[in-house]
C-alpha cells in the first residue's frame, strides 16, 4: 500500500514565487477539505475504539469492580489472575477445539462447493444462491432452529426421529453429558458461512487464466488431475485468506454459543469461548469485574491482532494488483 | 456463470448435478423448518414423529405473535428497521467520505489515518465489545437509539474498500469538474458518488443484513426490552421460562423476511461486496 495520497495536480508545475504562494494556499484548503472529509470517520474510530481501548488497558492494570474510575492500582494482578484462570484458559482452548474443528470442514467444503457449482452446466445460479443463501440467515435464528428443531433433545427432533427411524436411541445433544454438542454448534456454523467463502473460491476461481487449462488441455491433462495441478496451485492466496478468515471469525464466536446453550438466563459451564467467557465475566449477572474484563480484552486484542497482522501481510502484495 | 471448458463428459456431470442438488436441498432444509414450525399448530412440533408439513397451515401463530405483550415484537421490528436503514445509510455516508479523502486529498495526516484504519481493520471490534460498552454506558446511552446506532458507524472495512476503490478511480473526471469550477465537496457528491453507486450498494448491502442480523451490541444496549431489536426479542423467547415454539419460529420467519427481500434484490451487489471482502 502506498500511504501518501499522491498529489494529482500541479506536482510538475515549474515554480515561480506566484505558485509557490498559490500551492501554500492549496496546501492549506486541502488541509480542511481532508479533515471535511475524514473527521467524521476518525472523531468516531477516536471515541469508540481508540479512547475505549486505551481506557481499558489502563483499567486492566486497577482493581475495578463495578466501577470505570478506579483508584487501587494492583499491576499486573489482574493479567495474572486471568493466565493462571482455569475457565480463562479453558476458555482460549474451547477457541482452539472450536477452530480446529470448523477451519477445516468450512474450508472443505466451500472450496468443495465452489468447484462443483462453478462448472455446473445446469442451474448453477440457482445452486449457488442456494449455498449463499444462508449467509443472509442472523446467528439467532440458525441457533433457535438448531436447537429447537433440529438438535431438539427430546424424540421430536429431526435428527432424532431420523436416528429412532434406524433404531438408534434419541440424544440429548446440548446437554454437556457428551461433546455431541460440538455437531450443533459446528453443524450451524459450517452451514451459515460456507456459502459466504464459497463466492470467494468462485471469484479466485475466476481470476485464473483460461490459457493456463487450455495449455493443461493440450498436455492432455482432464478432471482431476486438472484441479489437483492447476486450479488448487492457484487458489493459493485466496485459501491462506480463507484460511484466517475463518479462524479470525472462530475467534469472535458469540451469538451462536450464547444462543444454542442459555437458558432461563443461565449459561452452562461448558462451551465457552473467550467471547462468551468476557461477556459473563465483564458484563453478565453479578458483580462486574471491569478490571478484570479488560485485561481478557487486551489479551484478546493481542491474539486477534496476531492473526489480522498475519493476514495483511500475506495478502499485502495481491493489492498492487488489483 | 457460463465457463464452458474442456470435453462435455456425461457421467461424471450427472453426478456433479446431483450431489449439488442433494446438497442445496441440505441447505434449504432450515429455511424449511422455519416455515414449517411458523404454520405448525403448537401441537404439532412436539407429537411423536417427525410432522413434515402442518394438517391445518395456519397464520394464528401470527396473530398471537403480534398480540402477545410480553414480547412487543412489532417494536422490536421497528426498531430494527429504524436501526438498520440508519446504521446503512450512515456508514456508507461516513465511510465513503473517509475513503474519498483519504484517496484524492493529499495531506501529511493521510499517513496516520490510514494507519489507524488498518490497525482498526486488524481487530475486529467485536473483541473490544467490553471497552466500547463502558465508553457507550459512561456516555449514558444505554437502552437508546443512538446507543444502538452511532458506535457501530465507523467501519475500517468500508472506508478501506472505499479508499482503494476511489484510487483507481479516473483522475480526468474530477480534473474536468474543476476546470468547470466546481469545487472539492461539489465534484465529490455530483462526479464521484454518482459513479461510486455500485461499491456503495455493495458496501451498503452488506452492512445492512450485518445491522439486521447483529446480536451482541443490540443485546448490551438494548436493556430495556423497549429497545430491542429483532434478534434479541427472538433470543430472549429461548431463555425464558416457558418457550412457545409455534410462535418463535413465526417471528423467525417474519425477521428473516426482510434480509431474504434484500438479498433476492441485491444479490449481485452483495456478491460483489463479499468477494472484495476477502482478498482485494
Amino acid at each position: 500500500m502506498s500511504t501518501a495520497a499522491p498529489t494529482r495536480t500541479g506536482a510538475a508545475r515549474r515554480r515561480g514565487p506566484q505558485d509557490r504562494q498559490r500551492s501554500r494556499a492549496r496546501t492549506r484548503s486541502d488541509l480542511r477539505w481532508f479533515w471535511v472529509f475524514c473527521g467524521p470517520f476518525v472523531l468516531g474510530l477516536v471515541v469508540f475504539v481508540y479512547v475505549p481501548v486505551l481506557w481499558s488497558v489502563y483499567l486492566s492494570f486497577f482493581d475495578a469492580r463495578n466501577t470505570v474510575t478506579p483508584t487501587t492500582f494492583v499491576g499486573l494482578d489482574n493479567y495474572a489472575y486471568l493466565l493462571t484462570n482455569r475457565a480463562f484458559l479453558v476458555s482460549m482452548g474451547t477457541f482452539v477445539v472450536f477452530a480446529v474443528l470448523i477451519v477445516p470442514t468450512t474450508f472443505a467444503l466451500s472450496l468443495g462447493l465452489a468447484l462443483l457449482v462453478w462448472r455446473a452446466r445446469f442451474a448453477a445460479a440457482f445452486f449457488r444462491s442456494a449455498f449463499f443463501l444462508p449467509t443472509a440467515c442472523s446467528y439467532v435464528v440458525a441457533a433457535l432452529v438448531w436447537r429447537l428443531s433440529i438438535f431438539n433433545g427430546a424424540r421430536f427432533g429431526l435428527v432424532n426421529a431420523g436416528l429412532r427411524a434406524v433404531g438408534l436411541d434419541p440424544v440429548a445433544w446440548l446437554s454437556g453429558e457428551h461433546y455431541l454438542y460440538w455437531v450443533v454448534l459446528v453443524s450451524l456454523r459450517l452451514w451459515l458461512q460456507a456459502g459466504f467463502y464459497m463466492v470467494l473460491f468462485l471469484a479466485g476461481l475466476q481470476r485464473i487464466p483460461t490459457d493456463t487449462y487450455e495449455a493443461a488441455a493440450l498436455d492432455g491433462a482432464t478432471g482431476w488431475r486438472t484441479v489437483r495441478w492447476i486450479t488448487l496451485p492457484q487458489l493459493r492466496a485466496t485459501s491462506v485468506a480463507v484460511l484466517l478468515l475463518l479462524a479470525i471469525g472462530a475467534f469472535q464466536a458469540f451469538d451462536e454459543f450464547y444462543n444454542t446453550l442459555v437458558s432461563v438466563g443461565s449459561y452452562p459451564p461448558y462451551a465457552r469461548p473467550p467471547l462468551v467467557y468476557l461477556y459473563l465475566v465483564s458484563l453478565g449477572q453479578g458483580t462486574q469485574d471491569l478490571g478484570v474484563g479488560s485485561a481478557g480484552t487486551v489479551i484478546l486484542t493481542i491474539v486477534v491482532a496476531l492473526l489480522g497482522a498475519l493476514q495483511l501481510r500475506i495478502l499485502r502484495p495481491r493489492k498492487d494488483e488489483a | 456463470m457460463s465457463t464452458a471448458r474442456g470435453p462435455v463428459r456425461g457421467g461424471p456431470e450427472v453426478v456433479r448435478h446431483v450431489v449439488l442438488g442433494l446438497l442445496s436441498l441440505l441447505f434449504l432444509l432450515p429455511f424449511y423448518v422455519v416455515v414449517r414450525n411458523a404454520l405448525a399448530s403448537p401441537a404439532e412440533l412436539v407429537s411423536a414423529s417427525w410432522v413434515w408439513w402442518p394438517a391445518d397451515p395456519s397464520l394464528a401463530n401470527l396473530r398471537r405473535l403480534f398480540a402477545d405483550e410480553n414480547v412487543q415484537f412489532a417494536r422490536s421490528l421497528l426498531n430494527s428497521a429504524v436501526v438498520s436503514v440508519l446504521q446503512t445509510v450512515l456508514t456508507v455516508a461516513v465511510s465513503a467520505m473517509a475513503g474519498y479523502g483519504l484517496a484524492r486529498v493529499p495531506s501529511r495526516w493521510s499517513r496516520v489515518v490510514l494507519g489507524m484504519t488498518v490497525l482498526t481493520l486488524m481487530v475486529p471490534t467485536t473483541v473490544t465489545f467490553v471497552p466500547t460498552f463502558v465508553m457507550v454506558s459512561s456516555l449514558g446511552w444505554i437502552s437508546t437509539l443512538r446507543g444502538l446506532v452511532v458506535p457501530v458507524l465507523f467501519s475500517a472495512f468500508a472506508t478501506f474498500l472505499f479508499r482503494q476503490f476511489f484510487s483507481g478511480f479516473p483522475v480526468e473526471l474530477e480534473e474536468a469538474a474543476a476546470l468547470d469550477g466546481a469545487g472539492r465537496w461539489r465534484t465529490f457528491t455530483r462526479v464521484v458518488l454518482p459513479n461510486a453507486w455500485g461499491i456503495c450498494a455493495a458496501v451498503g448491502t452488506i452492512t445492512f443484513l450485518n445491522a439486521w442480523n447483529s446480536f451482541l451490541w443490540p443485546l448490551l444496549i438494548g436493556q430495556d426490552p423497549a429497545y430491542r431489536t429483532v434478534q434479541v426479542a427472538l433470543s430472549a423467547y429461548t431463555s425464558s421460562q416457558r418457550v412457545d415454539t409455534a410462535q418463535v419460529f413465526m417471528g423467525s420467519a417474519v425477521a428473516i423476511l426482510p434480509v431474504l427481500v434484500v438479498f433476492v434484490v441485491l444479490q449481485r451487489q452483495l456478491v460483489q461486496g463479499v468477494e472484495r471482502s476477502g482478498i482485494d
